[in-house]
C-alpha cells in the first residue's frame, strides 16, 4: 500500500470519525501547550515509573477504550434493532464487531484490571514499589502503543475484520486481503508483551516484596488472585505471542503455518488461540474475584468466609483453566473421547467457582452490610454473574453445544460473564480504592444512578440474546429479516443499551463532578477497610509506607486499628531508597510502535531504519547503571505530619 | 541494594547470546538445506529446542543460585506439565476424530 491510499475514504461516519480525530488532537495539543503543561505531563506522567501513577494511567486509558467499545458495541445494536436496516453494510459491521471484541478484552478489561493491581498491589503487601518499576512502565507503554495502534486501524488502512478470534482460513491473506488483520497481528503483539511484563513483574513482586510477617495466608484475597493471574499470564501469554507471529509470518512473507497450502493447518491456530484465550478470560476474572472479596468483606463487616477454600479454588480454577481449551471448538468435528473429556474439565471449573460464590454468600451472612455503590456492585455480581456460569455449564456439554455453537445465546453467555465479573468488579474497585488514588471518594448519589442505570441496562442489552439464540439466531448477523420473529426481542436489547450507555455517561459525569466538588477531607481510611494499603495516607505517598508495617496475622490493619496501634514512630524513621524516573520505556514503547505501524503496511525498509530506534533503547538500558534515589528523613516526617499530626 | 556491586564482565550472558542465535540458525539450516525426511528434521529441531530451553535456564535464569528450592521446583513441574499438555493435547487434538488429516 503505497502512502497516498492509507486514509480510509468513503464511509461517511468514518470520514466524521477522522475530523473528530484530527479537531481532539489539535484541541489537546493547544490545551497542553496553553496551560503551560507539557513539562509537568513528561517528569510527572510519561517518565513516571511510580506503580500508582502506572497505575492510574492504565485506568484512564482503560476508561477511554470503554468508550471507543461501547460506540462499537451502540452502533451494531443500532444496526439490528430492527429487521433489514442498513445503518452499517455487512464489511462495516464485520469491522466492528471485531474491533468491539478485541477492545473491550484486550484493551478495556486487560487495562482497567491491570491499572488496579498496580495501584493496590504493592500497596496491600507492604511493599514501596513493584519489583522492577521501570519494567512496569514499558509494559504501560507498550500496551498504551499497541491498542493505539489498533486504533487508528479504522481511519488508517481499515480495521480487521475477520472477527476478535481471527480464525484461520478467513484471517488468511488470501480471503482478508488488506491491512486490517495485520493490525490485529502486530497491535496485539506489541500490546501482549507489555502484558507479559507486568505478569513477571507481579509474580515476583509477591514473591519477593510481601512486608515482614506477611505469610502465604496472611496476604489478603485480591494479592492472591492478582499473584495466580500473573502465574496465568506467564504460563499462557507466550502462546499467543507465538500463535501471533506465524499469523505476522503468514500474512507477511508468505508462510503456511496455518494455511492448507504446503501442509499448514488452520485448526492449528484455532487450537493456539484458545490455550491462550481460555486462561486468558481467568486472567481477566481472578483479579476481578479478589476485588469482590476485599468489597465484600469489608463492607460486611466481617472477615471473608473460608479464606483457605477461596485459595485453594483460586489455584484450582487456574489449575484447570489450562486444561479446558477445545470447549471453544467442540463443532470442529473431534472425536468422541476428546469433546467427552474437555466436557469434563469445563464442567469441573463450576465446582470451584461455586465454592468462591458460597464463599461470599457466606461472608455476608449476618454482617452488617452498608449498601455504599462499591458494595451494590459486588452483590449485583452474584446473581449476574451466576446465570453466566449456569449458561456456562449449559454449553459445556459438548453434545448439547452442537445446538448453541455461535449463536447469540453464546454471545448472551459470555457477556454474562465478562460483565459482571470485569466490568461490575472494576466499577466496584474504582469506588472502593478511588480515595486512595486521589484523596476523595466518588460521589455515592451519583454513583447509585450509575449503579441501577447500568445493571438495568445490561440485563435489558443481554437477556434478550439468550432467547433468540435459543431461537437459531447466529452471532455476528448484520441483518435479518421480518419472518424470523426476532425484531420485539433486538429492539428492546438496543433500548438497553442505551440505558447501559447512560450509566457509562453517569459514571463519566461521576468522575467530573467528584473532581471538582467531592470534599477532600476523607481521612486515610475512609472504608473502616481491614488491609493494609488503608495505614498509610490518602492518596497513598510515594513511597508508600514511612516505616514498613510489621504484620502478624490476616486483616493485620483492622486488628491494628482496634489495638491502636497504627501509629508511626518518629525513632523508626529511615531514609527510603526510591527508583528514579526514566525516559527509556516511552521511547523504547514509541520505538516499538514505529516498527509495528511500518509492519502493518509491509514497508519493510522504513522497518528496519526504525527499529534502529529499538537497538537503540535496549543498548542505551544495558549500559543505564542508576541505583535511584534516597528519601531523607527530614522530608518523609515532613509528609507524615501533614496527615497524621504530631508523631509520637 | 548495595551500590557495591562488582560489574564483572557477563561471560554467561554472551555465551548464552551466541549459543541461542548459532542453535536458531542451525535449526533454519537443517529445516530448509537438507534433505532428511520431515519426521528426522522434526526430531532434530525438536532437540536443539530442548536444548535453547536449557540454556535459557542456566545460562540466563541462574537456576542454580538463589535459595528459593522449592519454589523452583513447583515452577520447573509446573512448566513442564504445561509444556506436555500444551505439545501432546494439541497433538491428540488435531490428529483425532474427523479433524485427523
Amino acid at each position: 500500500m503505497s502512502f497516498d491510499e492509507i486514509l480510509v475514504t468513503g464511509d461517511p461516519l468514518i470520514f466524521a470519525s477522522q475530523i473528530a480525530i484530527g479537531l481532539t488532537m489539535i484541541g489537546l495539543i493547544a490545551l497542553i501547550t496553553y496551560l503551560k503543561r507539557w513539562k509537568w505531563l513528561w517528569s510527572e506522567w510519561f517518565t513516571t515509573v511510580d506503580h500508582k501513577k502506572i497505575g492510574i494511567m492504565y485506568i484512564i486509558s482503560g476508561v477511554l477504550m470503554f468508550f471507543r467499545g461501547g460506540v462499537d458495541g451502540l452502533l451494531m445494536k443500532a444496526q439490528t434493532s430492527r429487521p433489514g436496516l442498513e445503518v452499517l453494510d455487512a464489511q462495516h459491521y464485520d469491522e466492528i464487531f471485531t474491533t468491539h471484541g478485541v477492545i473491550m478484552i484486550l484493551f478495556m478489561a486487560m487495562p482497567l484490571l491491570i491499572g488496579v493491581m498496580n495501584v493496590v498491589v504493592p500497596l496491600q503487601i507492604g511493599a514501596r514499589d513493584v519489583a522492577f518499576p521501570k519494567l512496569n512502565a514499558l509494559s504501560f507503554w507498550l500496551f498504551f502503543v499497541g491498542a493505539m495502534l489498533f486504533n487508528v486501524s479504522f481511519v488508517l488502512g481499515g480495521s480487521p475484520d475477520a472477527g476478535w478470534t481471527s480464525y484461520f482460513p478467513l484471517a488468511g491473506k488470501e480471503f482478508t486481503p488488506g491491512v486490517g488483520n495485520n493490525y490485529y497481528a502486530i497491535a496485539i503483539q506489541i500490546a501482549g508483551i507489555g502484558t507479559l511484563a507486568t505478569g513477571i513483574n507481579f509474580v515476583v513482586t509477591i514473591l519477593k516484596m510481601r512486608a515482614p510477617g506477611m505469610t502465604w495466608m496472611r496476604m489478603p484475597m485480591f494479592t492472591w488472585t492478582s499473584f495466580i493471574t500473573s502465574i496465568i499470564i506467564v504460563a499462557a501469554f507466550p502462546i499467543f505471542t507465538i500463535a501471533l507471529l506465524y499469523m505476522t509470518f503468514d500474512r507477511l512473507f508468505g508462510t503456511h503455518f496455518f494455511t492448507v497450502a504446503s501442509g499448514g493447518d488452520p485448526m492449528l491456530w484455532l487450537n493456539l488461540f484458545w490455550l491462550w484465550g481460555h486462561p486468558e478470560v481467568y486472567i481477566v476474572v481472578l483479579p476481578a474475584f479478589g476485588m469482590f472479596s476485599e468489597v465484600i468483606a469489608t463492607f460486611a463487616r466481617k472477615n471473608l468466609f473460608g479464606y483457605k477454600s477461596m485459595v485453594v479454588s483460586v489455584a484450582g480454577i487456574a489449575f484447570l483453566s489450562m486444561l479446558v481449551w477445545v470447549h471453544h471448538f467442540y463443532t470442529m468435528g473431534n472425536s468422541a473421547a476428546v469433546n467427552s473429556i474437555f466436557s469434563l474439565t469445563t464442567m469441573m471449573i463450576a465446582i470451584p467457582t461455586g465454592v468462591k460464590i458460597f464463599n461470599w454468600l457466606f461472608t455476608l451472612r449476618k454482617g452488617r452490610i452498608e449498601f455504599s455503590t462499591s458494595m451494590l456492585w459486588a452483590l449485583a455480581f452474584i446473581p449476574c454473574f451466576t446465570i453466566g456460569g449456569v449458561t456456562g455449564v449449559m454449553l459445556a456439554m459438548a453434545a448439547a453445544d452442537y445446538q448453541y455453537h455461535n449463536t447469540m445465546f453464546l454471545v448472551a453467555h459470555f457477556h454474562y460473564v465478562l460483565i459482571p465479573g470485569v466490568v461490575f468488579a472494576v466499577f466496584a474497585a474504582l469506588y472502593y480504592w478511588w480515595p486512595k488514588m486521589f484523596g476523595f471518594k466518588l460521589n455515592e448519589k451519583i454513583g447509585k444512578w450509575h449503579f441501577w442505570l447500568f445493571v438495568i441496562g445490561f440485563n435489558m442489552t443481554f437477556m434478550p440474546m439468550f432467547f433468540v439464540g435459543l431461537d437459531g439466531m447466529s452471532r455476528r448477523l448484520y441483518t435479518y429479516s421480518e419472518s424470523t420473529g426476532w425484531g420485539a426481542w433486538l429492539g428492546f436489547s438496543a433500548i438497553g443499551s442505551l440505558i447501559l450507555a447512560a450509566g457509562f455517561a453517569a459514571l463519566c459525569y461521576n468522575i467530573y463532578w467528584s473532581f471538582r466538588y467531592a470534599p477532600r477531607d476523607v481521612g486515610s481510611d475512609p472504608w473502616h477497610a481491614r488491609t493494609l494499603e488503608w495505614m498509610t495516607a490518602s492518596p497513598a505517598p510515594h513511597y508508600n509506607f514511612a516505616v514498613v508495617p510489621e504484620v502478624e496475622q490476616r486483616d493485620d490493619f483492622w486488628h491494628k486499628k482496634k489495638r491502636e496501634e497504627t501509629g508511626l514512630k518518629k525513632a523508626d524513621l529511615k531514609p527510603v531508597h526510591m527508583p528514579n524516573n526514566s525516559w527509556m520505556p516511552i521511547f523504547l514503547a514509541s520505538a516499538i510502535g514505529l516498527v509495528g505501524f511500518f509492519l502493518v503496511f509491509e514497508w519493510f525498509t522504513l522497518a528496519i531504519i526504525a527499529s534502529v530506534g529499538i537497538v537503540i533503547g535496549l543498548i542505551a538500558n544495558s549500559f543505564d547503571y542508576d541505583d535511584g534515589y534516597h528519601i531523607p528523613v527530614d522530608e518523609l516526617e515532613e509528609e507524615e505530619r501533614e496527615w497524621r499530626g504530631d508523631l509520637k | 541494594m548495595s551500590t557495591q556491586k562488582q560489574h564483572r564482565f557477563p561471560w554467561n550472558h554472551v555465551i548464552g547470546f551466541i549459543l541461542s542465535i548459532a542453535l536458531t540458525l542451525l535449526a533454519v539450516f537443517v529445516a530448509f538445506q537438507t534433505d532428511f525426511s520431515s519426521n528426522v528434521v522434526l526430531w532434530i529441531i525438536g532437540s536443539l529446542a530442548i536444548f535453547q530451553a536449557l540454556i535459557q535456564l542456566f545460562l540466563f535464569m541462574h537456576i542454580t543460585e538463589g535459595k528459593e528450592g522449592p519454589v523452583n521446583v513447583i515452577n520447573m513441574i509446573y512448566s513442564v506439565f504445561l509444556a506436555l499438555v500444551i505439545v501432546f493435547g494439541s497433538i491428540w487434538v488435531l490428529t483425532s476424530g474427523h479433524a485427523a488429516m
